[in-house]
């Protein structure tokens, strides 16, 4: 090595001492390391946090555990269901992060249907619980970011709105009645990402809307409108509701005719 | 005595002699001696107007006050209209301009009707009047009069005399309506109606196709708890678009066939193709769409009287008003995979009619 660099100035002299150093390979070392895991971590971490979907093992490991404390007892061991709950083989990705992400399972109680509660997992459980569904069977994955911002054409999603959903969920998102308790929720504040799982899952009894019959770009109009409908106000003013002729009609047989009465009775009471 | 005066028989007790009484005074109508008396007007009770000369000030400001709102309400509708003009594409524009434009037009007109009456109750004159109705026949010589401008109108124009004009007139006038029926007439459809009630755009071949994009449907597609909204496919050549798609319109599910193939009425089996029936969504009972499918349950509900409708057996009636169950279109696939009709409805669709048997 000394052979190597022989020149007689300040510089080679510096970096000759340094390359001696018993301590340059340890140190070269432990910084290769920590830089190597660190990087390793950072990736690692920022991948569950920017996109559950990926399915590592260990995330489904976490997941078994959680399914057999929380899920298992309808559901059963295997996930292949009981006479209490249906097996989740093949419901996919995007069902579980439904059904846990909105807080309908794990269900309070056997009803007519599963209700829309604070979600009982964190984003990592819920995470680790998907994996675990989603490594079962293939399904439907979990919905690609880009069909989520509500960026696509409003007014084509209105109308697959119109034909495919408002039957039940109300031309406006304020939900309706269905047979023997069940009903079809209000849409407004629900998360993107939830509603495209609605449409591909087909919750509860809800009907599916697949790929094929509504394709992810017109899902993502379907979304657009909800969500413009929801951040826009209601031109005519209050709108009650939202429920139609019921809320309104009721709201003008009370307070508009009971306005035209008081007036009434007050032209002909006599003045004092 | 009696006879002649009221009063004294009255004192005495006697109904009937004082019904005898009243009928030969009133003449005219008959009046049963319990008749209610009439009460006549209350006593006039003054105003506090009327009375106390400040409350009368008060209360001309009070209406002063009102016509003022009015002018400021005007003034502010004209000024809320410019001041926040409606911005297309910017529905809070639209809102704000409605809501402060109303306000401002509500501001105007009410006070004006409110002042006014208050005016009138508290400050104008006060007095209580009665106006007696006067008798509907007219005079004899009124009377006698109209009867004389007949008589000479008939026989100046000969109206009576000359019989065959006079009836040629009453013919024409019963004659000139007729065009205008046999026209209402042709508003019913050309055709027979009940042959228009009785079928459909489907025919054998016919696909099956998306409600909105129109676009054709393969039976791959369509994914167990799927539904889809369906028309036929050669739907846009029709020449009474809306009319067609009114009967036309199918609902497509895919059920488990286990789920429902023990119940299918013989002479059915093929209608279904792998689990995918199609149903008519114009319901039974008044015609409303039926599209409210449950997965699980495989119940359609009408949202109109709520109907409920089985799918797996055969869309039978399970609950509501409606008489019949749903007609299922018959479907199988073509050499292309594409969902088509075996054939129309087997029975009129949608809501029954007076020839339907």
């Amino acid at each position: 090595m000394r052979t190597s660099s022989p020149k007689p100035n300040s510089a080679p002299r510096q970096r000759a001492t340094g390359r001696r150093s018993p301590l340059a390979t340890v140190a070269l070392i432990a910084i290769g390391l920590v830089a190597t895991g660190g990087a390793y971590a950072l990736a690692s971490t920022t991948a569950t946090a920017t996109n559950p979907a990926i399915v590592h093992q260990a995330s489904a490991d976490e997941g078994k555990k959680l399914f057999a404390a929380n899920c298992a007892n309808c559901h059963g061991l295997d996930a292949a269901g009981t006479d209490e709950g249906p097996s989740l083989h093949g419901v996919g990705a995007a069902s579980a992060d439904f059904q846990l992400g909105t807080g309908r399972m794990p269900l309070a109680m056997q009803g007519p249907q599963g209700e829309k509660k604070t979600p009982q997992f964190t984003a990592e459980q819920i995470a680790d619980l998907v994996a675990y569904v989603a490594s079962l069977a293939p399904g439907p994955a979990l919905p690609e970011d880009r069909y989520l911002q509500a960026d696509g054409s409003a007014s084509k999603g209105a109308e697959l709105y119109r034909i495919n959903c408002a039957m039940c969920h109300n031309v406006a998102g304020a939900g309706g009645a269905l047979t023997q308790g069940k009903f079809a929720p209000a849409l407004a504040g629900v998360e993107a990402r939830h509603i495209y799982e609605a449409m591909v899952t087909g919750p509860q009894n809800m009907p599916v809307f697949s790929d094929l019959n509504i394709t992810p770009q017109q899902k993502a109009d379907i979304i657009t409108y909800l969500k413009f409908i929801e951040n826009n106000p209601s031109v005519g003013g209050a709108d009650l509701g939202s429920l139609g002729p019921v809320s309104e009609g009721l709201f003008i047989w009370i307070f508009g005719l009971g306005a035209i009465v008081a007036m009434t009775v007050w032209i002909a009471a006599r003045p004092n | 005595m009696a006879k002649h005066d009221g009063e004294t028989s009255a004192a005495a007790g006697s109904a009937i002699e004082k019904k005898l009484a009243r009928e030969v005074s009133a003449g005219t109508a008959v009046i049963s001696s319990n008749a209610l008396e009439n009460p006549g007007l209350p006593p006039h009770q003054p105003r506090v107007t009327d009375l106390d000369p400040k409350k009368e000030k008060a209360a001309q400001r009070r209406v002063i006050w009102l016509f003022t709102l009015s002018i400021i309400g005007s003034v502010f509708a004209i000024y809320a209209y410019i001041a926040f003009p409606i911005e297309p594409g910017n529905l809070t524009s639209t809102r704000v301009n409605n809501l402060l434009v109303g306000l401002g037009i509500a501001t105007a007109l009410l006070p004006i009707g409110i002042g006014a009456i208050y005016w009138a109750k508290n400050l104008m004159k006060n007095d209580e009047l009665v106006e007696e109705r006067h008798g509907t026949r007219g005079t004899e010589e009124t009377r006698a009069a109209a009867a004389e401008v007949f008589r000479v109108g008939n026989e100046e124009s000969g109206f009576g005399r000359r019989t065959l004009l006079r009836n040629t007139l009453i013919g024409a006038v019963v004659a000139a309506p007729l065009p205008g029926i046999v026209m209402l007439r042709d508003l019913a459809p050309s055709a027979d109606p009940v042959e228009a009630f009785s079928r459909t755009m489907w025919k054998a071949g016919t696909r099956l196709a998306r409600d909105g994009s129109g676009t054709a449907i393969k039976a791959s597609d369509v994914t167990l708890g799927s539904v889809f909204h369906v028309v036929p496919y050669d739907l846009p050549e029709a020449e009474h678009k809306l009319e067609e798609k009114a009967k036309a319109a199918v609902l497509l599910m895919r059920l488990k066939p286990e789920d429902f193939v023990h119940n299918i009425t013989p002479g059915r089996e093929d209608w279904h193709y792998h689990g995918i029936v199609a149903y008519s969504k114009i319901c039974t009972h008044v015609g409303c769409p039926v599209a409210l499918y449950e997965q699980h349950t495989h119940h359609l509900l009408c949202p109109c009287h709520q109907s409920q409708f089985d799918i797996t057996r055969e869309a039978a009636v399970i609950f509501g008003p409606a008489k019949r169950p749903l007609p299922q279109l018959p479907i199988t696939v073509d050499a292309e995979g594409y969902l088509i009709a075996q054939s129309d409805f087997h029975e009129p669709v949608g809501p029954s009619f007076w020839e339907r048997s």
